[in-house]
């Protein structure tokens, strides 16, 4: 391959609106972060930024799965609240129950993934409303069960995670989160190129297809609803152990993640994009964020430019999808007269 | 709205069965008897004077804003961004009316005007950028909300008392918006059976690239539908501002495009297009009204009611969908053109868009 088609290749990779795309806006967002405040790039702050993205990302990648295989996911965000709430409570600050919380929490978690997924397949209720019901009924009932406010404590423990991590020369500081992400990163990564990956992407692209190659459907997105509602459960350990419990932990969320996973050049429908990509994608708006402080813009505007964003990054990548399509007639026109030729 | 179930049921199929529609109506029947009975139960009466105008006053609010939710869904598209609009509108109302009785036309249609433009904006970006309804209409909604926090801290402008009138006259019992609701359906059912544009919308949902084939401008519907989407949440902002004689940035908290669209889908409204209508969704908008009504009279948790409206919606649309599959395997199609009813006639989209709202609900 001769360099000039490489860097077309390059080039085409980073303009179809794809996995490149996010990582070159990633790029682009990091150097103007670097022009407005140039010790954003030194490694403490560094750590800091991806401490403060973990959460989104885990909630991207969990969102990944599921938009992948063609449903949508809007209840994680009350779910890391129940979840942060559910921790509170039962440890009430006492160190030993950490450890006995944190397996009921993911259990807990498992338990709405399933349902989710058992509703959205087996019971045939489009995904968007079950899991809108869902985040009504979590939503109402850990209000209902700690009477409005959250009450109890979370142990030093537990916030480990979100809050601490081993200290180093360089960095500062390596915080635990990070370490938890790369892990989850390098699972997710390996999970989508195994072969339950590529039944996902199958499932997403053309549900029946799939089916009629041996899929078993439902069982395919019901262990994406489970997967997601796992990777609320951890965002929910690394933000409480963070931010603490407040009522609002989590709200909007959900849609933080949507818009991240598109972003990152995932199409709403499923079958196509890549975990990669959604993860650029949580990356590319936490650091919108952290360009926004820096900028000192008033934390109001952000959903405004979160919806500019979405859009057009979709719109984006819906002109570069939609680009292929002219091409069709073409090949149709010149077979017509090459026939023609034939029967002369 | 059953017309497109009319057209081709099989002769063979029992007469019983009774067509979306209707089947919303008697689930709303069922529940008001059993609310009634709940209610009897604790020595109260559900049909009391102050109890019905409570129920139908609940009701009119989520109704504007369902009903424009109706047009958007039926072109298998969706509107998350009417709880902002609602409350975008509300302020453009209070802003412009301002205390004085002689601008309440002005501020009317400022708020029409304004929602229009979020609508026709919405409509654009889908029909022309080709943006997924769901994240177009999202994003709307985070820009308006983002503008709305940055410009208001918290409620204002003044509405006069005439305005205010519109949120609390009464007619006998029937509150005075829940009256204007039920025309504004009344309006709505005539259009999409009667109109063009109506009809088309169902095309549209039922498979756009048919509709399209067809001869129909489909981006031209998908916006209209918008439009009308947007214009009936300003609508709802007006009632808003009326009711609380300011406007208020914050009812957009009250997460209204979820309520809506649960609403819609409630009332038999296919989420994916073509298939349903505004008589459904009243009858929808109606249970959830009855369903708060009853929760309120037994004082049953606030919190507790979110859990139980949580499951009743996602109870209600697995009852519809297990209804549609059963219709789906029974249903012989082409009867009479002599196709057969093998399995991939029975799967695969057909030709005509009215029909090909009578597929099931598992796409």
């Amino acid at each position: 391959m001769n360099p000039r088609s490489r860097t077309a290749d390059v080039l085409s990779r980073v303009f179809t609106g794809g996995t490149g795309t996010v990582y070159a806006l990633l790029l682009i967002i990091f150097t103007v972060i670097f022009f407005v405040n140039a010790s954003f790039l030194e490694p403490p702050s560094l750590m800091a930024f991806l401490k403060n993205a973990a959460p989104l990302v885990l909630l991207a990648i969990g969102q990944y799965f599921v938009i992948a295989s063609g449903e949508l996911d809007l209840s994680v965000g009350s779910l890391v609240g129940a979840q942060v709430v559910i921790a509170a409570r039962l440890i009430d600050g006492e160190e030993s129950r950490t450890v006995p919380v944190l397996l009921l929490m993911l259990a807990f978690g498992v338990l709405v993934g399933l349902v989710n997924g058992l509703v959205t397949t087996l019971l045939k209720v489009q995904s968007l409303i079950t899991t809108l019901g869902m985040m009504l009924v979590l939503f109402g009932a850990v209000r209902f069960w700690t009477g409005g406010a959250p009450t109890g404590a979370l142990s030093d423990a537990f916030r480990q995670p979100g809050r601490g991590g081993i200290d180093m020369p360089v960095v500062r500081q390596l915080p635990w989160a990070l370490l938890i992400l790369i892990g989850f990163v390098v699972l997710a990564i390996v999970l989508m190129r195994s072969s339950f990956g590529k039944t996902l992407i199958a499932t997403g692209d053309n549900d029946r297809a799939a089916s009629f190659s041996g899929v078993r459907v439902w069982q395919v997105r019901t262990t994406a609803f489970v997967l997601s509602s796992v990777m609320a459960t951890f965002a929910a350990i690394l933000i409480g152990g963070f931010a603490g419990v407040t009522a609002q932990v989590g709200q909007g969320l959900e849609f933080s993640a949507i818009t991240a996973v598109v972003l990152g050049g995932v199409v709403l429908g499923g079958g196509r994009g890549t975990v990669i990509g959604a993860m650029g994608g949580a990356l590319a708006l936490q650091a919108l964020f952290t360009l926004f402080n820096q900028l000192a813009l008033p934390s109001t505007l952000r959903p405004s430019v979160q919806g500019v964003i979405i859009i057009a990054a979709v719109a984006y990548a819906a002109r570069e999808h939609a680009r292929p399509r002219p091409a069709k007639p073409p090949p149709k026109a010149e077979q017509s007269p090459r026939t023609t030729a034939i029967t002369n | 709205m059953s017309q497109s179930v009319r057209t081709s049921r099989p002769t063979g199929t029992p007469s019983w069965r009774l067509g979306p529609t209707e089947l919303v109506y008697v689930a709303l029947l069922g529940l008001v008897l059993a609310g009634g009975v709940l209610v009897a139960v604790q020595g109260q009466n559900l049909f009391s004077t102050a109890n019905l105008v409570d129920m139908l006053t609940r009701s009119s609010l989520l109704g504007f804003i369902a009903i424009g939710q109706t047009f958007a869904i039926l072109c298998r598209s969706m509107d998350l961004s009417v709880g902002y609009v609602v409350a975008l509108t509300s302020l453009v109302a209070a802003t412009t009316m301002d205390g004085d009785p002689g601008r309440i036309p002005l501020g009317i249609v400022a708020v029409l005007l304004v929602a229009g433009a979020v609508g026709l904006v919405n409509g654009l970006v889908i029909a022309v950028l080709r943006v997924n309804p769901f994240i177009a209409t999202l994003g709307m909604g985070l820009i308006i909300k983002g503008y709305l926090d940055t410009q208001y801290q918290g409620p204002a402008g003044r509405v006069p008392s005439e305005f205010q009138q519109f949120g609390y006259t009464r007619i006998g019992f029937v509150p005075l918006s829940t009256a204007v609701m039920l025309a504004l359906a009344v309006a709505g059912i005539i259009y999409l059976r009667r109109s063009r544009t109506g009809y088309h919308m169902f095309a549209v949902g039922g498979n756009v690239e048919v509709a399209r084939m067809s001869g129909i401008r489909t981006g031209r519907v998908l916006v209209t539908a918008h439009v009308l989407c947007a214009m009936c949440a300003g609508i709802a902002g007006l009632l808003i501002a009326a009711r609380f004689s300011v406007g208020d940035p914050r009812v957009a908290d009250n997460l209204y495009e979820l309520d809506s669209i649960a609403a819609v889908v409630l009332g038999g409204t296919l989420l994916l297009g073509g298939r349903g209508g505004i008589g459904g969704t009243v009858g929808g908008v109606l249970i959830l009204a009855v369903l708060d009504t009853v929760f309120n009279i037994m004082q049953v948790d606030p919190f507790f009611k979110d859990v139980l409206r949580g499951v009743i919606i996602v109870a209600a649309v697995a009852i519809y969908a297990r209804r549609q599959l059963d219709r789906q395997a029974r249903r012989i199609r082409f009867d009479d053109g002599g196709g057969g009813g093998d399995s991939r006639a029975d799967k695969s989209p057909p030709g005509a868009p009215v029909r090909a709202g009578e597929r099931g609900g598992d796409r």
